[in-house]
């Protein structure tokens, strides 16, 4: 018999019972049914980030020929118009510190307005949008900041229990200064009733961790007669090789 | 000293794939360098099935260990929008595949060079669909036969592989294959004969 959503609703309040405090999720979540042969047994080897001799404490480069201006307009990359609600998304990408990530490639993609990716393998019986691929990429400015135009994504379904939704979201992947830094995750709108209901974002134990997926409504960012804004800051954690210059 | 909350990490998920992998993403390598190796494996799950949607990172040092400070992993064109590929010239230390529908992955790159008192390695770093939160791993090559042990021996003094008990650190070192330049690296994410993987911290 399937799993239902009270089924699962059980198997999320338990995990967090018995997880250990953490911003990120553990890797063994067993509401998140694909991850039960997808994480270690045995827990990872930690190394000292305090040598800038380790290659992890340093990162790819990205320079402007990577991107191009149109990359992080998602609604100008066909012909015509994609259909759905716009969007403007911006914010900044800061470390634990608190400094801005300058200069770093930011990626994003997405579901279009009906739920459904532009790859090949996503079945969900919801129309393709022939003016929209969901696929943005952009370099941090010199205050760490970014800003992506788009349309709103769609909820879909998916097979983890039955009648699984996921919440709209935008993925995101990110290059920090250092590789250690490396972070790839989902954007949530506010005020969404499937956030509650949805294993991914629960797999975040610690609520207020939680709440640094979801954006933040920003009147200020919305572009009149265009499109409506949201916040979203994000911060990297891990060493970095200007840690251990200054010495910590 | 101010410390800001990180924000969490998520899976990849199944559908990255239009998205994140590029052209010439595993060839890291400058076209026909005389110094070209393939690394190449398969991503395993704990029931020992291969992982068809993983993507992996590669990052890495120069033939001398140094940083590439070079960017051109992913140029673009602005006028079509299309990917050219790389800039075809400078080694940029980075790249990216998804694994196929056997699991299998490959990078055709250069042999990185030591730094400091490690031994010379490339860092991997795993995503997948199932997976949460992503993993590094790290890949050191070995000798290849009649080449002396200068990669052994600096093997035996990296303080990673040293402080790993034999089985452990015998995930993390490739195996050479017959033929010459390439080297198999399978990463199995669970159970037996479980790959290292490591947390910066
Ligand atoms: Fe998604």
């Amino acid at each position: 018999m399937p799993l239902t959503q009270q089924d699962l609703d059980r198997e999320i309040a338990a995990a967090r019972a018995d997880a250990p405090p953490s911003p990120h999720p553990p890797r063994d979540y067993p509401p998140y049914r694909s991850s039960a042969l997808r994480h270690p047994h045995r827990a990872p080897v930690v190394v000292r980030g305090d040598d800038p001799d380790l290659v992890e404490l340093h990162t790819p480069v990205f320079g402007p020929a990577d991107v191009t201006e149109l990359d992080s307009d998602l609604t100008r990359q066909h012909r015509g118009e994609p259909l759905g609600e716009r969007i403007t998304v911006s914010g900044r990408v800061l470390d634990s510190r608190g400094r801005p990530v300058r200069g770093q490639l930011i990626e994003l993609w997405q579901a279009n307005a009906s739920g459904r990716y532009a790859h090949r393998r996503d079945r969900h019986p919801a129309p393709l949008d022939p003016n929209f691929t969901g696929l943005g990429r952009a370099l941090t400015g010199d205050d760490g900041g970014y800003r992506f135009t788009t349309v709103k994504p769609g909820a879909y379904p998916w097979r983890n229990h039955e009648n699984a939704w996921r919440p709209a979201h935008l993925h995101f992947s990110l290059f920090g200064t250092a590789f250690a830094q490396r972070l790839v995750t989902q954007m949530y709108f506010p005020g969404d009733p499937l956030l509650a209901y949805d294993p991914i974002l629960q797999s975040v134990p610690e609520a207020a961790a939680r709440e640094r997926l979801v954006a933040a409504w920003d009147h200020g960012l919305t572009v009149p007669e265009f499109s409506l804004g949201y916040r979203w800051d994000i911060v990297l954690d891990g060493p970095s090789a200007t840690w251990t210059e200054e010495g910590r | 000293m101010t410390s800001l909350p990180p924000t969490p990490s998520h899976t990849v998920g199944p559908f990255y794939g239009y998205a994140l992998p590029f052209p010439g993403g595993g060839e890291p390598a400058p076209p026909c360098h005389p110094d070209t190796v393939t690394v190449h494996g398969y991503v395993y799950d704990g029931a020992g099935e291969p992982v068809p949607d993983a993507l992996l990172e590669l990052w890495q040092a120069g033939p001398e260990g140094e940083i590439p400070g070079a960017p051109g992993s992913l140029r673009r064109d602005p006028a079509t929008g299309r990917h050219p590929g790389r800039d075809g010239v400078e080694f940029t230390g980075f790249g990216r595949v998804a694994t196929g529908a056997d699991g299998h992955w490959a990078f055709r790159t250069l042999v990185p060079g030591a730094r400091g008192g490690h031994a010379p390695y490339l860092s991997l770093c795993l995503f997948a669909r199932g997976l949460l939160h992503h993993l590094f791993t790290r890949v050191y090559l070995p000798d290849l036969p009649g080449q002396g042990s200068a990669q052994a021996e600096a093997q035996t003094r990296d303080p990673l592989l040293a402080s790993l008990d034999e089985e452990r650190r015998g995930t993390l070192v490739a195996a050479a294959e017959p033929r010459t330049g390439t080297f198999r690296f399978d990463i199995r994410i669970q159970g037996e004969k479980e790959t290292v993987f490591l947390d910066f911290h």
